[in-house]
């Protein structure tokens, strides 16, 4: 079959849009639970039987002795709290939503729902709302809230975030770690540099995608998303930047449901009306595209939000899936030498992991080898809790060591946290693959 | 649309990484498709090939299947399984790539992993002991086990731990000492030195080993740092009785095993080896990094995380795609061949429900009776049909219909997911994912015409 080969009439079976939504009874988590308000997840707290598995797979687990492990977490949690008088207990905190053990488990246990929904309840009925952790990982959960104040006056922002007094404090006053620097906020960001260019410059009728941008290519790395967008009108889609909120990433590792829901509901309103149209959605930070896809339906059950996660597709994949990408790079040169790839677990999860690398294999003056299976360890805000700084570190130490014998020297990943990560691990610049690919097939001075 | 290789191998278990391996090496463009971790990390990580002959297999799987087939019992465990292949019923996979076929997929085997296993010097089973204290007949063993064959007449000392509690090393011992072993077997329990939690997971434990990290261990009235594996060593050395050699559960170490044995041995003055496990299993993990290691040299691609839910036919019913599901979405994986490792029972490669037996992704016939009641004997470990439960094959290892005509042109299938054997009651589990990935690997390379 020809790579380019695109599928013409609707019968096509091999046309993913034409896929039913939810197939009837494969997939649909919320109609486990029937009334989604109050979870019971028995179900699958039974079909653990007690392998292990998910507790030899998570970072956290492998190198903080005090935390019990998903099984605990997840199966053995459920049980307990069956009997009315326990409370979800505190350890939950700990866990970072890595998402690993979900894919590890041999019977199919939903894991990270469970860890969600726990973690969830214990914010809402043990954690004192004005505690101090409390008010900082509501902060650090609300961060597209900072960052829209604070890329207002980028500048001055950068310029106090750098400053190690206010670094100092804080740590003190929040429990913000001041051994990380603040991502600096761009100058001027996506949706800025989007409303300025007149939105989209290529009009389709059958090449539609509307781009999920979130958060970090908005406010601190516009040039991903600016790729991202040049990349695509290459290829002839109508690219579409509906207005959005957070993906609710951050939300669900600091169990802010409420918060994540609100979110959600605003994303599922404004992308499902999108996707009747025949724009699927993209993303260019693979936890987004994550959460659009496994924890929207998992946790919520707006109208739309089915047929929301079954159109989402990270960005790389997307145009793998629907456009002879190998073929276009093949007869395609750059001049970005070799990077250090390390695949995000919400990338691994996916079934995203080796992507990158094999899309480079076939480009020359570009190469990525894989770091290995690792986790980064600073999964979204988790690395920047005081408490958890020393825990992300020891986890990411792994990642680093094959960084640094590589022979890149530049580091490459999907997940804006895992490269804050990687840069400050090893002091690697990291790029996107967007942004090699873009260089490669688009080249620069286009707008 | 664009996803598209020679071969795709659907499954990542031990028979999957063969296929994918050997096809790889015959120059094919391959990918892996899995959805879930293998088995091989529940498995004890010691590769069998026959340990038992069959049982009496007169034919209760039903229709469709052909095969007139010997009574025996199990007698004993077999001394050389390459010797028994030959006598095996017609329907078993190892008559299908035979005795050659099996013989070469150990020597990929061996290439694999190297020095970390033992036994390819000789065609015989090793007996390794169990850590329920039976005595297992092998043909390749990990290199950490190698001290501890029942067939050795040195005296052993088993030592479990408080805290692992799959091991329980007095109950072991004397097991062993009553399955009649040339040598004495004592067991002790000792609690493992430093301060972890009871609940310790054993991969902490071996990494603490692995990284010789400084535990604090109670002395006489006194508290003291020491490297975990001298630690170790103190701990057990009061236990001694002058036995030549020490068994350990499998934790050893998950990278650092053989430095932590030696260490270990020359502080306590006597061989060490480790008993294989249940799950989570430290060897089996070791083995699938060793396999995914070769196959990553090989140039083989690997998609996980996602199952693999049906197919597309090309206008001439062969396959064109295989297609993976995706929180709603199903995602498509074009090749010209295809190979079906998605194991058995265990693996979710075969399913079973009230109504029948099933392969779920290419719907390939699975032979059985029509009456549930004919899938169990009466006995619990009699000679259950489901055991043997998989899909029959040409010679070229492509599932076979109802008719007995090959299901696709281009599909072939390799390890668990084949019927006619019960890898459990035979210990013939990692003998035929290797050898019928092996074989069905380098037939679908050969079939791929498009080499760049
Ligand atoms: C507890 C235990 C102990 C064992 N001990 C031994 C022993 O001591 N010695 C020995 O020789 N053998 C042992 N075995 C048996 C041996 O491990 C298996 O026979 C062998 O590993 C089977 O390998 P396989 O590759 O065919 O299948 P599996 O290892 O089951 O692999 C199947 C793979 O396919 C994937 N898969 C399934 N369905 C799909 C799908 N729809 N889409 C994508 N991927 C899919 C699964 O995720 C899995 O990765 C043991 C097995 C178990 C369970
Ligand atoms: S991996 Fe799954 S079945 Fe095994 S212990 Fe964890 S939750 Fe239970
Ligand atoms: S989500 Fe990650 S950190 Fe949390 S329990 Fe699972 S594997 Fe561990």
């Amino acid at each position: 079959m020809s790579d380019a080969e695109q599928p013409t009439d609707a019968s096509d079976v091999t046309d993913v849009r034409e896929e039913e939504t939810v197939s009837d009874d494969e997939f649909e988590p919320v109609q486990v639970f029937p009334e989604s308000e109050e979870m019971d997840l028995r179900p699958g707290s039974d079909d653990c039987y007690k392998c292990s598995t998910c507790d030899t797979n998570c970072p956290v687990a492998e190198v903080d002795d005090d935390f019990p492990g998903p099984k605990f977490q997840g199966p053995e949690q459920w049980r307990l709290k069956r009997k009315e008088d326990h409370d979800v207990d505190d350890s939950v905190m700990s866990c970072s939503n890595c998402m690993r053990c979900d894919s590890a488990c041999p019977s199919d246990v939903p894991l990270s729902q469970m860890h969600n929904t726990a973690r969830g309840e214990y914010v809402e009925d043990q954690m004192e709302k004005f505690s101090r952790e409390y008010v900082r990982n509501r902060i650090l959960a609300n961060y597209r809230t900072m960052a829209e104040l604070g890329s207002k006056v980028p500048r001055l922002t950068n310029f106090l975030m750098g400053n190690s007094l206010v670094q100092a404090a804080n740590e003190k006053l929040l429990g913000i770690t001041a051994e990380r620097e603040f991502p600096e906020f761009a100058e001027e960001t996506f949706r800025e540099w989007w409303d300025e260019r007149g939105g989209p410059q290529v009009r389709s009728e059958d090449k539609r995608v509307a781009y999920f941008h979130g958060c970090y290519s908005n406010y601190n790395t516009p040039e991903v998303g600016k790729a991202m967008v040049r990349l695509f009108e290459h290829f002839g889609y109508e690219v579409v930047v509906p207005v959005q909120r957070c993906s609710g990433t951050p939300m669900f590792a600091n169990g802010m449901l409420d918060d994540a829901k609100r979110a959600a509901g605003v994303n599922v309103e404004n992308f499902s009306g999108l996707v009747e149209e025949g724009y699927d959605v993209i993303a260019s930070c693979t936890s987004c595209s994550m959460s659009l896809r496994q924890e929207y339906p998992e946790l919520f059950s707006y109208d739309g939000t089915a047929s929301v996660a079954a159109h989402t597709y990270e960005a790389l994949e997307y145009l793998r899936l629907h456009e002879d990408l190998e073929g276009a790079l093949e007869s395609a040169e750059v001049d970005a030498g070799e990077f250090a790839y390390h695949a995000p677990c919400h990338a691994r999860n996916q079934g995203l992991a080796g992507q990158a690398v094999e899309l480079l294999d076939g480009l020359s003056g570009a190469n990525a080898e894989d770091v290995g299976e690792s986790c980064s360890g600073i999964s979204g805000t988790y690395g920047w809790k005081e408490e958890k700084y020393e825990t992300s570190m020891k986890i990411g130490e792994e990642m680093f060591e094959h960084m640094e014998e590589t022979d890149a020297e530049t580091g490459m990943t999907e997940c804006p946290t895992c490269a804050m990560q990687m840069e400050h691990g090893t002091g690697y610049e990291i790029r996107h693959p967007l942004e090699v690919l873009e260089e490669a097939l688009v080249g620069e001075g286009s707008n | 649309m664009a996803i598209e290789d020679d071969v795709t191998v659907i499954g990542g278990g031990i028979a999957g990484m063969t296929a994918a391996l050997a096809a790889a090496r015959e120059g094919a463009a391959v990918r892996v498709l899995s959805h879930k971790d293998s088995t091989l990390r529940s498995a004890s990580g010691l590769v069998d090939v026959l340990g038992y002959p069959p049982r009496s297999s007169d034919d209760e799987r039903g229709e469709g299947s052909a095969s007139e087939e010997s009574e025996t019992t199990p007698d004993g465990p077999l001394a050389d399984p390459f010797d028994a292949i030959p006598a095996l019923p017609e329907s078993h996979p190892y008559r299908t790539v035979g005795v050659e076929g099996v013989r070469e997929a150990l020597t990929l085997f061996d290439e694999v992993v190297g020095d970390r296993y033992r036994g390819g010097h000789t065609d015989r089973n090793a007996l390794v002991p169990t850590h329920g204290g039976a005595v297992k007949p092998t043909a390749r063993y990990p290199a950490s086990a190698a001290e501890g064959l029942a067939s050795d007449d040195r005296n052993a000392l088993l030592v479990g731990f408080e805290t692992v509690t799959d091991f329980d090393a007095p109950l072991a011992a004397a097991h062993l000492e009553s399955a009649g072993v040339p040598f004495v077997a004592r067991g002790a329990t000792v609690s493992f030195p430093g301060d972890f939690r009871v609940d310790a997971k054993i991969t902490r434990l071996a990494d603490a080993l692995d990284a010789d990290e400084r535990v604090s261990i109670e002395g006489d009235g006194y508290t003291t740092e020491l490297p975990a594996r001298k630690a170790l060593a103190e701990t057990v050395k009061p236990h001694l009785r002058g036995e030549a050699r020490v068994g350990f559960p499998a934790i050893l170490g998950q990278h650092e095993t053989e430095a932590v044995r030696a260490d270990l041995e020359s502080e306590l003055g006597a061989a060490v080896f480790e008993v294989p496990m249940g799950p989570p299993s430290l060897p089996g993990m070791r083995l699938e990094g060793a396999f995914l290691a070769a196959c990553r040299d090989a140039g083989v691609r690997f998609t996980t995380g996602n199952p693999v839910v049906g197919y597309e036919e090309d206008d001439s019913g062969a396959v064109a795609a295989v297609r993976v599901e995706r929180n709603g979405a199903t995602i498509p994986f074009h090749a010209d061949q295809f190979v079906l490792a998605t194991g058995g029972l265990v693996g979710k490669g075969i399913d079973s429900d009230r109504e029948g037996v099933e392969e779920p992704i290419f719907d390939c016939h699975v032979p059985h009776s029509g009456d549930r009641y004919d899938w169990f004997a009466d006995d619990a470990f009699g000679d259950h049909p489901f055991a043997r439960f998989g899909v029959e094959t040409d010679d070229e290892l492509r599932p076979l219909d109802a008719g007995g005509e090959p299901e696709f042109e281009n599909v072939r299938a390799a390890g668990a997911v084949l019927g006619g054997y019960d890898f459990a009651a035979e210990k013939s589990g990692s003998g035929v994912s290797l050898a019928t990935g092996r074989t069905a690997g380098r037939s679908a390379a050969s079939e791929v015409t498009t080499y760049e």
